[in-house]
């Protein structure tokens, strides 16, 4: 069996694919200096646009996706992706981020809108569109409420952000990075923060408490007014990271819940295509004391017209070049624009009802359940006893369907979670049902099957050891 | 699961030999088993004034990565450059090759802090 | 229009299986006080109606006629093969590649990337993407301060402002100290540097679009212990030399000029290389190649332990997201150009600014300088730069990022130009100026 070839062992010296146009013929010696130019041209493949097309199409033909194959990551709200975004986005994509504003008061008029829009869904008072992922939007509201506290004169002595020990990743790398303390907080049998644990981490040196709600076990934390209030009273900011408002678009705010600032995951919630890893988006709302904080530039509406806005006090700065991640942007305001209030209310309630639809299915399959409830959008389950996530996971890709996250969150263990979204068909829930059945079946009668799953892909499991021992971060190209 | 007898232990799973002054430093059977296949090891700078409980090292895997706590103050005067290049050490012999750093005891009393193989086995056991 | 497949007959058999008798009793855990919020939002389009709309703003926006603008985004030729093959819905609508397996389009594409960027860089070790230049730069400088473990950083004037706006963001929080050279000439001088200083970082092209003496400034930096950060155009590194040859320890950079349209800045994304000793303080993700259990070659994430879903507090960032999609646009047109393709496109843009510049200076609009450029400069103008450039828009021309005033150059814009310009640009804009300057001259005399 051959390896299938990198670009670099495809095309032959000599060949080429596209043609720049012809420009007048220069002397580059002359014009930019024998000692600025570099001895030897970079390696880049030579093929032709055929082979450059056989290539690409091939390697897309190694890979699973929305559009190919179930996804059902807890946690990442893997939703189709809608085609006239993408039409919407090409109207766009030549304006030039230096033109003058008067050229381009469309852009700035959908821009102006979409912050309205995303402020009326979450219940906030002003909002960056800025940041590039949510954890760059955690960045942002983290350095905003370390501003807010430092002008209160409180900056010193505000040392610690509290985190549920389910958080995501980056809420305490953010934390970190900013140069907090984090403090884990624990969550309770019940699958909510432990408020008893919580009074007692709260104090005069907690700058900030960053939730997510529901959270990641897809539970909605029922007694966040409490909890905003605890927090409030003890001076600390609330802050909500946005991952999880597929449960709760259109039917209930963060803004109303007490939180102070808010980001969204327009990669999530809102559709903007996931790419393989991004770009994604994460715009930042907060409330009127934090609006002059906001990294600049926001986008105003004055008699003149839409204008970038760069008179914000006390901003935290710029956290990027440009704007924000423009093209994604259009694709996001598309999405509200063609569900409007009454698609966004149903969408959340067909991903709590597809979730806990297949939530029950999966039990009966032989799949334990960690809270067996009533969830919200996604669920934590756990494979029978003496079988292993991992193994679980590596089987599901034979049967042309994606795993569930695995191993998130830590606090559950041998975690599958497990996230629908409302754009799947009850047909696809029962056809996983069913696969996760075959392969609990399979398990039983056979104990070498699981262990050395997948046996169909195009490659089967790897070597991850010697990846990370011994690393080829490159082509060799000689 | 090995614990040897004749090392001290911490509950964080590190073990400490005695010889003179010098403490020698790794992680238990136990500890690299629950690790996985080690990648990497982060080693601290010879020279290095250290207090006990404080984190000097960090052990690698492809999944997780792991804290190394020093089980007693003192000076770190040695760390083992061969895992540089073959981290699997710690996995084939976690008492012998695979030791991660010596440090010169400040303060000797601090080895009654630590545990005896039998209640090591017990916090092991209870993970 | 909402995507959802859900009949009235699918809605009634699942909730009979959840066990509750309405889409209402799904929410009962919500507090009566959250529920129903009064959301203010127009109501939903059809797809004919939607475009409608989008089309509408979109005429509200104008991108036709000569376009000269630059200052850190440039207008490209990009075949149409790249993004017919860069956005085939595999690539579009596929996750982070965590399950290897089933993601080697994914992890394969990115691996090669990694390559390309590596020698256009001539550094060995690239990662998976960051989200746009500056960032970039923000995280190189974070890197050097971990690195060396000094609180201190050297950014030459000649960075892109908005780079170094980034940059006093992200350092401000910990509280370490950035410090800025400026520039001699609209270039960084050589001069000595700090012991304790943790990096010095020069952009090359510099804002203005003049070329810096990236290795005697490398040399300065490493005399004192810190680390070189190379900002770089990677256009330009079809012909100039690169941060490696010069001794670079990182090269950082955004990546639109390689392959991906405007969207008015984004997104594109950013790069980060580096040299072999600082592999494991690399932010972002990384692929690596292995083998699977049958021996055939495969790719995957590798080097996890340094990111945020394993090291949390200690990470080396918080980086989750790479901007993959439009890295691999990048890695897509990169081998559709080739190395002749590359060079011919850098070549032209160079011919073509230079030739705008000399027709300025015949037309008697000299430029600051006659140190060499690559394929912009700065243009002293006879008034208001944000002015100038309205007027320029108003004749459908688009040209004139304004200099801000740091530099201390008075009115002054920078203008670049590429491949994709013409004679006919280049005449239209010099007849443009002139005119402008004619009636600019009574103004003169009121402005100062």
């Amino acid at each position: 069996m051959t390896d299938f070839p990198v670009i670099y062992e495809r095309g032959q010296p000599g060949r080429r694919a596209a043609q720049p146009p012809a420009a007048p013929k220069v002397d580059l010696v002359a014009l930019l200096g024998a000692e600025n130019l570099r001895h030897e041209p970079p390696r880049l493949p030579e093929v032709s646009e055929l082979d450059l097309v056989r290539h690409y199409t091939q390697l897309a033909h190694r890979q699973f996706s929305i559009d190919g194959n179930f996804y059902p990551l807890g946690s990442c709200t893997m939703k189709y992706n809608p085609k006239v975004n993408e039409e919407a986005a090409k109207l766009f994509s030549d304006l030039h981020p230096y033109q003058d504003p008067a050229t381009i008061q469309g852009a700035l008029e959908l821009l102006y809108n979409l912050q309205n829009h995303l402020m009326a869904i979450t219940g906030m008072d002003a909002i960056t569109l800025q940041p590039a992922a949510g954890a760059h939007g955690e960045l942002a509201g983290i350095l905003m409420i370390r501003a807010y506290h430092h002008a209160n004169g409180e900056g010193a002595q505000r040392r610690v952000v509290i985190v549920p020990d389910g958080a995501h990743g980056t809420n305490p790398a953010t934390a970190g990075m900013v140069g907090y303390e984090v403090q884990e907080l624990p969550t309770g049998p019940d699958g909510e923060v432990d408020l008893a644990a919580f009074k007692a981490a709260l104090g005069p040196h907690v700058a900030a408490v960053m939730l997510t709600n529901p959270n990641t076990l897809g539970i909605f934390e029922t007694r966040i007014l409490e909890i905003s209030r605890l927090a409030h009273e003890a001076g600390a900011q609330l802050y909500y990271d946005g991952a999880n408002l597929n449960a709760i678009v259109g039917r209930a705010r963060p803004g109303d819940m007490g939180f102070d600032v808010v980001h969204l995951n327009l990669h999530k919630t809102f559709t903007t295509p996931h790419g393989g890893g991004g770009p994604g988006t994460g715009p930042v709302g907060v409330k009127a004391h934090l609006a002059e904080y906001l990294p600049v530039p926001t986008v105003t509406k004055a008699e003149a017209g839409f204008a970038f806005n760069y008179d914000i006090p006390r901003t935290i700065g710029r956290l990027r070049s440009f704007y924000g991640n423009f093209g994604n942007l259009v694709r996001a305001y598309t999405y509200i624009r063609a569900l409007g209030l009454d698609g966004l209310k149903r969408v959340s309630a067909l991903a709590v009802l597809n979730a806990n639809y297949l939530r029950v299915k999966l039990k009966e399959a032989g799949l334990r359940i960690a809270f067996d409830r009533l969830n919200m959008h996604e669920f934590v389950a756990q494979p029978p006893d003496g079988l292993r996530t991992i193994d679980i996971a590596k089987a599901l890709l034979d049967y042309g369907v994606h795993p569930m996250t695995v191993y998130f969150p830590l606090i559950v263990k041998e975690a599958m979670m497990v996230e629908p979204t409302e754009t799947e068909s009850l047909e696809t829930l029962d056809a996983y049902t069913a696969v996760l059945q075959a392969i609990l079946a399979r398990a039983q009668a056979d104990p070498e099957y699981l262990p050395n799953a997948p046996y169909q892909t195009p490659v089967r499991r790897l070597d991850e050891v010697a990846a990370a021992r011994k690393p080829i971060l490159k082509h060799p190209i000689d | 699961m090995n614990i040897p007898t004749d090392l001290k232990y911490a509950a964080s799973h590190e073990w400490a030999r005695l010889e003179g002054e010098v403490v020698t430093v790794g992680i238990s059977d136990f500890a690299q088993d629950q690790l996985g296949d080690v990648v990497f090891v982060e080693l601290p700078q010879v020279g290095r004034r250290v207090k006990a409980g404080e984190s000097v090292a960090v052990v690698e895997s492809v999944k997780t990565a792991s804290d190394i706590y020093a089980p007693v103050s003192g000076e770190i005067t040695a760390v083992n450059q061969a895992l540089l290049d073959a981290p699997e050490a710690i996995n084939s012999a976690p008492y012998g090759e695979g030791w991660l750093l010596k440090i010169h005891l400040s303060n000797p009393a601090e080895l009654a802090h630590l545990l005896d193989a039998e209640s090591y086995r017990q916090v092991a056991t209870e993970s | 229009m909402d995507y959802t497949p859900h009949t009235d007959k699918d809605i009634a058999r699942a909730l009979k299986v959840i066990g509750v008798d309405s889409l209402a009793a799904l929410f009962a855990d919500l507090p009566e006080a959250l529920r129903s919020p009064p959301i203010d939002l127009p109501a939903g389009l059809d797809e004919v109606a939607l475009l409608a709309h989008l089309r509408a703003l979109a005429a509200k926006n104008c991108a036709e006629g000569p376009n000269f603008l630059g200052g850190g985004a440039q207008r490209h030729f990009i075949p149409a093969v790249t993004a017919h093959l860069a956005m085939q819905s595999e690539f579009v609508t596929a996750y982070t590649p965590y399950q290897p397996e089933v993601a080697q389009g994914v992890l394969q594409a990115t691996f090669e990337y990694q390559t390309m960027m590596a020698e256009l860089t001539g550094l060995p070790v690239s990662n998976a993407s960051m989200y746009d230049g500056a960032s970039a730069v923000a995280e190189a400088a974070l890197l050097a301060l971990r690195q060396t473990g000094r609180r201190k950083v050297l950014v030459s004037r000649g960075v892109h402002p908005e780079s170094r706006e980034v940059l006093a963001t992200y350092l401000h929080a910990i509280e370490a100290e950035i410090a800025t050279v400026t520039l001699a000439e609209l270039t960084t001088p050589v001069t000595a540097v700090g012991q304790d200083v943790a990096c010095l970082i020069v952009q090359n092209p510099n804002y203005l679009g003049y070329l810096e003496p990236i290795a005697a400034l490398a040399e300065t930096a490493h005399a004192a212990g810190a680390l070189f950060v190379a900002a770089v155009e990677p256009l330009s590194l079809a012909l100039l030399k690169s941060p490696g040859e010069v001794g670079a320890d990182i090269a950082v950079g955004d990546g639109q000029t390689i392959g991906n349209p405007l969207n008015l800045g984004g997104p594109s994304f950013g790069f980060m290389v580096v040299t072999e000793a600082l592999i494991r303080q690399l932010p972002g993700r990384l692929v690596g190649q292995t083998q699977d259990v049958d021996g055939q070659r495969a790719f995957v994430l590798t080097l996890q332990a340094r990111e945020q879903h394993i090291r949390r507090s200690k990470a080396k960032s918080n980086i989750c997201s790479n901007h993959q999609l439009t890295a691999l646009m990048a890695a897509v047109n990169l081998a559709a150009l080739g190395p002749a393709g590359l060079r011919e496109l850098a070549t032209a843009s160079v011919a073509r600014a230079h030739q705008l510049a000399d027709a300025l200076r015949t037309a008697g609009l000299a430029a600051l300088t006659d140190k060499p450029f690559f394929n912009e400069f700065a243009l002293p103008v006879p008034l208001n730069a944000t002015v100038f450039r309205r007027l320029l828009a108003e004749r459908d021309i688009h040209a004139g990022v304004p200099v801000p005033p740091e530099y201390g150059l008075g009115n002054a814009v920078l203008l670049s130009a590429s491949e994709l310009t013409s004679d006919q640009d280049i005449a239209a804009l010099v007849t443009a100026l002139r005119e402008i300057r004619a009636r600019a001259r009574p103004l003169e005399a009121a402005h100062d």
